[in-house]
C-alpha cells in the first residue's frame, strides 16, 4: 500500500523532472533581457547586440519591460534610489529569472567603494547568478558571459531565483536594512 | 459540417502555425543578414514561443486572463475559415465578411485583455492599435467592395479560382495595380509592421499592449501574433495573387510576400500615429476609390 503511494510519487518527481530538462532547454537557448541602464555599463550593449557581436545568434533579445524578460542585467553601480527600482523590476519578473551584475561595482563597489550613497555588493539584495569582472566589460567578456549562462541553465545551476523565494526573510531583512521600506506591490490594482 | 471538417480544422490550424512560425523564423535570419549579422537560427521563434509557455505568470484580474484567451479564440476560429492553396477545412464558409468579422472578435479580445491590465501604457497602445484598423481597414475595404462588385463573389477560394483560369496575368495585382498597391500599404498596416508600428514602438511605450504580459499569458499573445499573420498574408495571397492551385504554389507566394513585407518594413522609419492615419485617407483612400470607381464606371481590367 505504502509503496504504491511511493511509487507514484516517484513517477510524478520523474515526469516533473523530465519536463524541467525539457523547459530547461527552451529557456537555454531563448533568453531575453532587460537590462537596467544604472552606471556606466549600459554603454557595452549595443555592440552586442549589433552586427559585430550579435547575440541575436545565441537566441537572446531585448525586451521592452520586465515582466517579458527572463534575465535581468544590471550594468554598473548602484545607488540607494536605483537599488530600489532594481528589487521592483527583479520581482515583477516571471519565474524562472537570472540576474547578471555587470562590473566591479556590483561585485564590491568598484571605485565606488567608499561612498556614502551606493551599494557595494549587489547579491546582498537579489540573488546573482553570475559577475562580470572588469570596469567595464568588453562586449568579448559579455558575449563569454552569456555563453556560462546558458551552460548554466542547461545543466540547471541557475537556480538564483529559487534561492530568492527559499532565503525571502534574509534578503529582504537586507533591502530593509539598507532602505528603510520595500514595497513590492501591483500598483494599478489597488 | 460533419467531425471530419472540424478534424480538417485543426490540422489546418497545426499546419498555419508551423508554416507561419517558421517564416518568421527565417525572415529573422533575412533581417539579421540584412544588417550584416548571423542571425539567430531558424527555428528560433519555436523555442520563444514554448519557452515563454513554459514560464509562470501573473493575472492582472480575470478580464486581462479571459481577453487573452478570447483572442487567442478568435484568431484561431478565424484562421480555421482560411483556405490553403485548394484545400478547405470548412468549405463555402471562406467568405471575406466572416473572416473580416471573425477577426474582429480577436482584435477587441486583445484590446480588452491589454486595458484590463491598467497600465497606462497599455491603454495607449490599444488606442493606437484600434486607430491604426480604422485607418487601413478603410481603403482596404474600399478596394474589395470594388473587386466583389467586378466578379460576383466575396468568397477567396472564389477570387482565386476567377484569377487561376488566366495565368500570372490574371492576377490581380496585375489586373488592378492601383488596388494592389493599397492592398499592400494595407497589409504592412495589418500586420504592424513599420511605418505603422507606432503601437508597439518598444522603446516609447514599452511595447504598448504587451506591457503588463509575461509567461504563458505572454506565450499565447505570441501564438496569437502568428496566427493573425497567417489571416492576414492569405487574405493578400487569395484576393490578389490568385491564390495557389497546389499547396507548394501557395505556400512560396505565402513566403514571398511575407518576406517582402517585411524587409519593406526594416528599411522604413515609424510614423507617429497621426501621421500614419492621415496618410492612410489622403494617399491609399485616394487610389482605392480611384481604383473602385475605374471598375464600375468603366469595367477597366474586369475579365
Ligand atoms: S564597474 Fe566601472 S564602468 Fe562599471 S559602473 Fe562601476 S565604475 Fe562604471
Amino acid at each position: 500500500m505504502f509503496n504504491i503511494v511511493e511509487d507514484t510519487q516517484k513517477t510524478r518527481e520523474d515526469t516533473r523532472k523530465t519536463w524541467e530538462k525539457i523547459a530547461d532547454y527552451f529557456r537555454a537557448n531563448s533568453i531575453w533581457m532587460k537590462w537596467y541602464c544604472t552606471g556606466c555599463g549600459a554603454m557595452e550593449m549595443p555592440p552586442t547586440m549589433t552586427s559585430r557581436f550579435d547575440m541575436e545568434q545565441l537566441g537572446m533579445g531585448p525586451m521592452a519591460t520586465p515582466r517579458q524578460a527572463d534575465v535581468l542585467l544590471i550594468t554598473g553601480y548602484l545607488s540607494a534610489k536605483t537599488l530600489r527600482r532594481v528589487i521592483y523590476s527583479y520581482e515583477q519578473m516571471q519565474d524562472p529569472k537570472y540576474v547578471i551584475g555587470f562590473g566591479s561595482c556590483t561585485l564590491n563597489g568598484g571605485i565606488y567603494f567608499d561612498s556614502y550613497a551606493t551599494m557595494t555588493r549587489l547579491d546582498h539584495y537579489i540573488p546573482v547568478d553570475l559577475y562580470i569582472a572588469g570596469c567595464m566589460p568588453r562586449p568579448e567578456a559579455i558575449m563569454n558571459a552569456f555563453d556560462t549562462l546558458i551552460a548554466m541553465i542547461k545543466k540547471g545551476e541557475a537556480k538564483g531565483w529559487k534561492h530568492y523565494q527559499d532565503n525571502y526573510e534574509w534578503y529582504n531583512a537586507n533591502q530593509i536594512h539598507s532602505l528603510k521600506e520595500v514595497r513590492v506591490k501591483d500598483e494599478f490594482h489597488e | 459540417m460533419n467531425l471530419m471538417n472540424l478534424i480538417y480544422a485543426f490540422g489546418l490550424l497545426l499546419f498555419a502555425f508551423v508554416l507561419q512560425t517558421s517564416i518568421t523564423g527565417i525572415n529573422r535570419k533575412v533581417i539579421a543578414r540584412l544588417q550584416r549579422r548571423r542571425g539567430p537560427r531558424w527555428f528560433q521563434q519555436f523555442i520563444d514561443i514554448f519557452k515563454a509557455l513554459s514560464k509562470s505568470s501573473t493575472s492582472h484580474g480575470w478580464i486581462f486572463d479571459f481577453g487573452v484567451v478570447m483572442a487567442l479564440g478568435g484568431i484561431m476560429a478565424t484562421a480555421m475559415f482560411i483556405p490553403i492553396g485548394p484545400l478547405q477545412a470548412l468549405p463555402g464558409l471562406d467568405n471575406i465578411f466572416i473572416i473580416a468579422y471573425v477577426l474582429a472578435v480577436g482584435m477587441l479580445g486583445m484590446a480588452m485583455s491589454a486595458s484590463g491590465s491598467g497600465n497606462p501604457w497599455a491603454s495607449i497602445g490599444v488606442s493606437r492599435a484600434l486607430t491604426n484598423m480604422l485607418a487601413y481597414d478603410i481603403p482596404f475595404m474600399v478596394v474589395i467592395f470594388g473587386l466583389i462588385f467586378a466578379y460576383d463573389t466575396s468568397s477567396l477560394s472564389g477570387f482565386a479560382a476567377i484569377q487561376q483560369e488566366g495565368g500570372i496575368l490574371g492576377w490581380n495585382i496585375i489586373r488592378f495595380p492601383l488596388g494592389g498597391l493599397v492592398a499592400m500599404i494595407s497589409l504592412q498596416g495589418m500586420l504592424g509592421k513599420k511605418p505603422f508600428d507606432s503601437f508597439i514602438a518598444p522603446a516609447e511605450i514599452a511595447s504598448g499592449p504587451m506591457v503588463e504580459y509575461g509567461g504563458r499569458h505572454l506565450g499565447m499573445l505570441f501564438l496569437l501574433h502568428e496566427f493573425q499573420t497567417f489571416v492576414e498574408v492569405s487574405l493578400i495571397v487569395h484576393i490578389f495573387f490568385g491564390g495557389g492551385a497546389t499547396v507548394l504554389e501557395y505556400v512560396v507566394k505565402y513566403a514571398l510576400i511575407y518576406t517582402f513585407m517585411n524587409i519593406v518594413s526594416n528599411i522604413l522609419p515609424r510614423f507617429k500615429i497621426d501621421q500614419a492615419v492621415t496618410f492612410f485617407y489622403k494617399v491609399p483612400l485616394a487610389l482605392a476609390m480611384i481604383q473602385s470607381l475605374l471598375i464600375i464606371v468603366t469595367g477597366l481590367g474586369v475579365a
